[in-house]
C-alpha cells in the first residue's frame, strides 16, 4: 500500500501493464459486487448457502483464476511492476481467496455461510484494485 | 419467522457449538485475511526498507502476530483456544486504540503506516470494529 505511493513516478503511466487493467478486471469486480449484495440479502433472510450460492462463488473463482493466469502470463512479456514481489503475493492471495471462502462456507451450513461468501465477494474487488494499483507503477 | 419457513431457515445454535463455528467462522475468515495482510505487509516492509520507519514496521509485525494468534485461537477452540483468542483480541483492541491515537497525535513517530494507524482507516476501519466483534463473540461464548 505504502510502497506504491512512495515509488509513484512523475509521469505515471496507467497502461495495460500485466494486463490487470482490462475489461476482465472490470467484469470480475462487477460480478463480485453483485454477488456480494445477493449473499448479504441471503444472510439477512436467514438462508444457508444453497447449491446455487456455492456454484456462484465457484463461477466467480473461475473468473478470478482466468484474471490471475492472464496476469501471470503478462509478467513474462517484458513489462513488470516495480514491486513484483508484492504483486506476486497479491496474485497468490487473489487466486486462493474464492476457494478459501468456499471451503469455509461449506463447513457452515447456516446463514453465516452466506455471510462468509458475501465477505469473500466484497474482498475480491479490493484485491483486484490493489493488483491494478501495484501494476500501474512500472520499473523506474 | 412463520412456521412454513422453518424448514428452509437455519436451526438454533446449540449451546455446546464450537467457538469457530457460526459467526465464529465468519470471524475466522476476517481474522485470517488480516493475519495474512498484516504479516505479509510487515515481511515486505522489514525485508526491503526497515531503516525508514523501524517502529511502524515492528508494530506491523506485532499486529500480524496478534492476528495470527486470534485466528489460531478461534480455530482451535476449547478453553485454551478461547483464552488465546481472548488475550489476542484484547491486545488487538489496545493496539488499535493506542497506535491509532499516537499516529494522529505524534505523526512524526509514524512516517509510514501500519494496519492500526489512524484507527485502521486504510482498511475501512475494520481493524477498529473487529476486536469489539471478536470480544463480544468470545464473551457470548463463555462456558
Amino acid at each position: 500500500m505504502i510502497s506504491a505511493r512512495r515509488k509513484l513516478p512523475a509521469r505515471q503511466h496507467i497502461s495495460n501493464l500485466c494486463r490487470v487493467n482490462g475489461p476482465l478486471s472490470v467484469a470480475t469486480i462487477v460480478v463480485a459486487l453483485v454477488l456480494a449484495v445477493w449473499y448479504f440479502a441471503r444472510t439477512a433472510l436467514d438462508r444457508a448457502p444453497s447449491r446455487t450460492d456455492l456454484l456462484a462463488t465457484v463461477g466467480l473463482g473461475v473468473l478470478v483464476t482466468v484474471l490471475v493466469v492472464v496476469a501471470v502470463a503478462g509478467l513474462f512479456d517484458g513489462s513488470r511492476p516495480a514491486d513484483t514481489t508484492t504483486f506476486v503475493g497479491y496474485l497468490i492471495t487473489t487466486a486462493g481467496f474464492a476457494p478459501a471462502a468456499l471451503i469455509l462456507a461449506r463447513m457452515e451450513p447456516t446463514r453465516w455461510g452466506n455471510l462468509i461468501l458475501g465477505i469473500g465477494a466484497v474482498v475480491l474487488p479490493v484485491l483486484v484494485l490493489r493488483l491494478q494499483q501495484i501494476a500501474s507503477v512500472p520499473v523506474a | 419467522m412463520p412456521e412454513e419457513n422453518t424448514a428452509r431457515t437455519t436451526p438454533a445454535r446449540p449451546h455446546d457449538a464450537a467457538l469457530g463455528s457460526g459467526i465464529g467462522r465468519v470471524l475466522l475468515l476476517v481474522y485470517g485475511i488480516f493475519a495474512l495482510s498484516a504479516s505479509a505487509r510487515a515481511l515486505v516492509q522489514i525485508s526491503t526498507h526497515f531503516a525508514e520507519a523501524p517502529l511502524a514496521y515492528l508494530l506491523s509485525a506485532v499486529a500480524g502476530l496478534v492476528y495470527i494468534a486470534a485466528t489460531a485461537g478461534l480455530a482451535w477452540g476449547g478453553p485454551w483456544g478461547r483464552l488465546i483468542a481472548l488475550v489476542s483480541c484484547s491486545v488487538e483492541l489496545a493496539g488499535v486504540l493506542i497506535v491509532g491515537t499516537l499516529s494522529i497525535v505524534d505523526a512524526v513517530a509514524f512516517p509510514d503506516d501500519t494496519v492500526w494507524s489512524h484507527f485502521g482507516s486504510g482498511y475501512g476501519y475494520v481493524p477498529l470494529v473487529l476486536p469489539f466483534v471478536g470480544l463480544w463473540w468470545i464473551w457470548r461464548h463463555r462456558p
